[in-house]
């Protein structure tokens, strides 16, 4: 389902060296995953240290370049740059000159002429990275999260937790790096989803099979090319499950009629406690946060053992760390 | 630096004489006496070898050769060209008043005649918008000298709010010949309506930009296949197509021609075509960018493909074609809608719409049509003018009538260079790509504004 | 060396073409019993005794010499494992990927420690080894084993005890494994 178009590659254009970046997972294809989540393991070790620092990038900035409010993400994304050692700077749009009338492209350039390595790039504006990435003459562009789009580092966690509480499970047929025949439902707003695209493409990439599990209001306009099967009926696909992926519902959904009331969501599509009874017993249950209780799961359920959201969070400091690492550190091109 | 669009040298300022769109012009310098040599005539009554000589801005003789010119002429080369009326778009977006960091009448002007363009319908979405006969009278005076006559649309509405009825008569009597709330269509039914049917004692064209605004809102790109991947919010081909559906409804109910302005669906180009063959006074333009590019333009989140109607799928790029080639759509118009640098640097869902494209529609149009050259420029000229009611413009190449032409040469291949483009603005969706068919000379009122390509003030 | 490491070495992508034998199976065997019984002489015994393979090629000589040691004295002497890819200080000038992960289950302080590599070259790997190793806990002693030095010392390390002084060009490659050390060139594929 990568981009298929005569345009040149973003970021990538002819003539130009190759610069790093990490904008969609799908740049990465299932080897360069795979890559990402090998060296996760190197970080998790890291991370379970008495001092938790290694001095990888020394020397190296780091800017997290927040659009969009995300404390999450963003501390997510520093801790793991603090971690390398890199140092640190935050913008973020509130304080910022982009309420003075200065433009994004502005803004990048006069971030990039502090002399940066790399920039964390999160905005409500779908595609803003790639942008982000066409301006900048050095620095490496990694996705926050962009708009409905992608959300790649989010998707390199998800398959770092699935794979690593996978390993050695009856239905984990391939390797460490491997999803194949892992099956996995995403429930909730595909629609507005970054997580869920970025999941989509990554999941499938690498192997696994994907369903999506939404009313027809929350599912894209179009799924033509989407590697995925789609179902109404959560009942019917939770038994078949090894993973179910529960999606954030926003409260403005409902003033866009796309849905009734967060009674009848719930009511269909809501994880509860009867319903994760479907369930197989090994399945893990997963959100990328923050949770509604009682809306898209039930509180009993996001605390029940086979949950793994908490885990999520801790890998997600060390799988950006591995990004950031493999893109501003290791001298290594991820996309070769 | 960019070479510089070339730029007039007050010195050489020739004055001319008053054409439709001037005429409370002053007293003018004569124009010099202008021979086109050598070239191929096509206009309205088909094609033939043949020269043109021109005086006091009106041709004098026409289709055969000349061998001597009185001294003092200016010869235009037209070997292996195609000399046509000058082309006429309905669709320009000059952006003064109001909006002159993006272009002005001067510079909007000045794509045009490189464009072959001798005449262009000034949209009225401008600031304040063309809804009174004050604001018709300040952009007909703007146009005064510039480089292609400038013929202006009056809103349909006050503001283009879509509430009250702007006053029609009152801007008729200046010549206004077209009225649109271009930028958005009439939302409400009953209004546009009354408009038809106000409209229909004055001899004028009502011209719809068909969007059903509540089913568009917040789309920033077509609905599909593409902005599901890309996470934008789309807009479907229905919210354009409900309008075309309406209108024709209204245009049935009041009589008024109807002409639907850059048409971008299929089935907006089917639902024209069966209303043709049922014989409501409807027409239909499209721009050079709907009939080539599509929403697959955007997978790099470019906002210089950011253009409302947005681009859509390679099958109604298709039905574009073929509205154009079987006579259902009636004209190209270009939509030249030119934006700041700093405004198209914005995140997608930000950033305005739209695109320029006076200096590349003959070349688009030549290079992507599969139509001969006499089909395209009928669809650059003389069909356009006709909508547009401009008498000077798109007519026969004889003796007798002003002499508003332009020179093509159709063979010539050429490379979009956004920084040589005579436009303030710089948001083609072409650059980089190579294009067949440019033109070579325009002649306006008897000046030649263009010559060899380059603009000759 | 790794595979993956030496398609990332310089000329990337290239393949390592062998020339010359330098240790035999046997010899490389020998080398460790040598260097076991070195180790545990100049230590006067195991007492406090930790080893630790750099990653990659360090970690089957651990093995080896943690079992050398372990049948000469009976003691098994906590083993370990370190990736430095982190604390290098020449990222930029070639890629640089972790291994694998860092595994050092036993506590540092106070311990000998004995890093334990294949090949010793400039000594950046050493110097980022010791670096990486000072994050575990403060070692009382680090001595360094490797089982070839190939010389081109760039920082003032020398290795405790070695298999095998092997001049070289700058430009050859070292390959080490139970199978021998060979000698060889890399060549572009």
């Amino acid at each position: 389902m990568k981009a298929a178009t005569d345009l040149p590659p973003v970021g990538r254009h002819a003539g130009q060296p190759a610069r790093r970046h990490l904008l969609s997972v799908a740049d990465l294809g299932a080897d360069g995953i795979e890559e990402v989540l090998r060296v996760t393991d190197s970080f998790v070790e890291v991370s379970g240290r008495a001092i938790p620092k290694v001095p990888a990038l020394r020397g190296k900035t780091v800017v997290s370049l927040f659009f969009e409010d995300s404390t999450r993400t963003r501390l997510s994304f520093e801790t793991a740059a603090r971690r390398l050692s890199a140092d640190v700077m935050t913008f973020s749009a509130a304080s910022s000159s982009v309420n003075k009338g200065e433009s994004l492209r502005d803004t990048v350039e006069t971030i990039e002429a502090m002399g940066i390595d790399g920039v964390v790039v999160r905005h409500a504006g779908s595609g803003v990275p790639w942008q982000v990435a066409r301006w900048l003459r050095q620095a490496a562009v990694i996705n926050g999260g962009d708009g409905w789009h992608e959300h790649p580092t989010q998707a390199l966690l998800d398959c770092y937790t699935i794979t690593r509480m996978l390993a050695g499970a009856p239905a984990h047929e391939g390797g460490p790096g491997s999803l194949a025949g892992v099956r996995i439902a995403i429930v909730g707003d595909i629609r507005h989803s970054r997580v869920a695209r970025s999941d989509v493409l990554a999941f499938s990439a690498l192997g696994a099979h994907v369903t999506l599990v939404a009313p027809p209001t929350l599912l894209p306009p179009s799924l033509a090319g989407w590697p995925v099967e789609v179902s109404h009926d959560l009942d019917a696909v939770l038994p078949t499950l090894d993973v179910v992926y529960l999606l954030r519902l926003q409260q403005e959904r409902m003033r866009e009629a796309l849905l009734p009331s967060l009674r009848e969501y719930t009511a269909t599509y809501g994880l509860t406690s009867t319903r994760a009874r479907l369930l197989p017993d090994d399945a893990l249950i997963m959100h990328p946060g923050p949770v509604n209780r009682g809306v898209e799961i039930a509180a009993e359920v996001a605390d029940q053992p086979s949950s793994v959201i908490t885990r999520q969070v801790a890998n997600g400091v060390a799988v950006r760390m591995a990004v950031l690492y493999l893109l501003l550190g290791s001298g290594v091109d991820l996309a070769a | 630096m960019p070479p510089e669009p070339s730029r007039p040298d007050p010195a050489l300022r020739r004055q001319r004489p008053a054409t439709t769109s001037r005429q409370h012009t002053g007293v003018r310098r004569r124009p010099p006496t202008v021979l086109i040599h050598g070239g191929t005539l096509v206009d309205p009554t088909g094609t033939r070898p043949g020269d043109v000589l021109i005086q006091d801005g009106v041709i004098v003789s026409a289709g055969n050769r000349v061998e001597s010119a009185p001294a003092g002429t200016v010869v235009l080369d037209a070997g292996g060209c195609v000399v046509a009326p000058g082309l006429v778009d309905l669709h320009t977006h000059l952006r003064e008043p109001g909006r002159e960091e993006a272009e002005t009448v001067e510079t909007g002007s000045r794509a045009a005649a490189l464009g072959g363009y001798t005449a262009v319908v000034a949209m009225p979405n401008t600031e304040p918008a063309i809804d009174s006969a004050a604001v018709v009278r300040q952009v007909l005076e703007l146009g005064r000298d510039a480089l292609c006559d400038v013929a202006v649309a009056g809103s349909i509405t006050v503001g283009r709010e879509g509430t009250r009825l702007a006053p029609l008569a009152e801007m008729a009597a200046l010549g206004v010949k077209l009225f649109t709330d271009d930028g958005s269509g009439v939302q409400d039914a009953r209004l546009m309506r009354r408009a038809l049917e106000y409209a229909s004692s004055l001899g004028v064209t009502l011209a719809q930009h068909c969007e059903d605004s509540s089913l568009a809102a917040g789309g920033h790109m077509h609905e599909g296949e593409w902005s599901s991947r890309l996470g934008i919010p789309g807009q479907p081909a229905e919210a354009e197509e409900l309008m075309v559906m309406r209108d024709l409804a209204l245009c049935r109910l009041t009589g008024t021609p109807v002409h639907f302005l850059h048409l971008s669906t299929a089935r907006s180009v089917a639902m024209v075509r069966g209303a043709k063959a049922s014989g409501l006074p409807v027409t239909a333009e499209a721009t050079p960018h709907h009939l080539c590019l599509t929403d697959a333009c955007v997978a790099g989140y470019d906002t210089v493909f950011k253009v409302n109607p947005p681009l859509r799928s390679a099958e109604d790029a298709a039905a574009i074609r073929a509205g154009l080639a079987d006579g259902t759509i009636d004209a190209i118009a270009t939509d030249h809608a030119p934006h700041a640098k700093e405004a198209k640097e914005a995140p997608f869902d930000q950033a305005p719409p739209g695109m320029i494209g006076l200096e590349t529609a003959l070349g688009v149009a030549l290079s992507e049509l599969d139509l001969p050259i006499e089909r395209v420029v009928a669809l650059l000229s003389w069909k356009p003018a006709a909508i547009a009611g401009l008498a000077e413009h798109g007519r026969p190449i004889t003796a007798g009538i002003p002499a508003n032409l332009c020179v093509i040469d159709p063979e010539m291949e050429w490379t979009v260079d956004p920084a040589r483009m005579a436009s303030r603005s710089r948001n083609t969706p072409f650059a980089g790509r190579t294009l067949r068919g440019r033109v070579r000379h325009t002649v306006l009122a008897g000046e030649p504004v263009v010559v060899n390509g380059q603009a000759q003030r | 060396m790794a595979e993956r490491e030496r398609a990332l070495a310089p000329p990337y992508g290239g393949v390592f073409v062998a020339r010359t034998t330098v240790m035999a199976p046997d010899d490389v065997q020998r080398a460790v019993w040598r260097m076991a019984h070195e180790i545990i002489e100049r230590n006067h015994g195991t007492d406090g005794l930790a080893l630790v393979g750099l990653q990659t090629g360090g970690v089957w000589i651990a093995g080896r010499l943690n079992e050398t040691i372990q049948t000469v004295s009976g003691v098994d002497v906590p083993t370990g494992t370190l990736d430095v890819a982190f604390y290098r200080d020449d990222i930029g000038l070639r890629p640089v990927l972790p291994e694998a992960a860092t595994d050092i289950p036993f506590d540092l302080s106070g311990q000998t420690v004995v890093l334990i590599d294949d090949v010793l070259f400039t000594g950046r790997t050493v110097r980022a080894a010791l670096n990486a190793l000072a994050d575990y806990g403060r070692a009382r002693a680090v001595q360094l084993a490797v089982m070839v030095d190939r010389g081109h010392r760039e920082l003032p390390i020398r290795p405790d005890y070695v298999g095998k002084n092997l001049p070289t060009r700058r430009d050859e490659m070292v390959d080490v494994s139970e199978a021998g050390v060979v000698l060889g060139d890399m060549v572009k594929k």
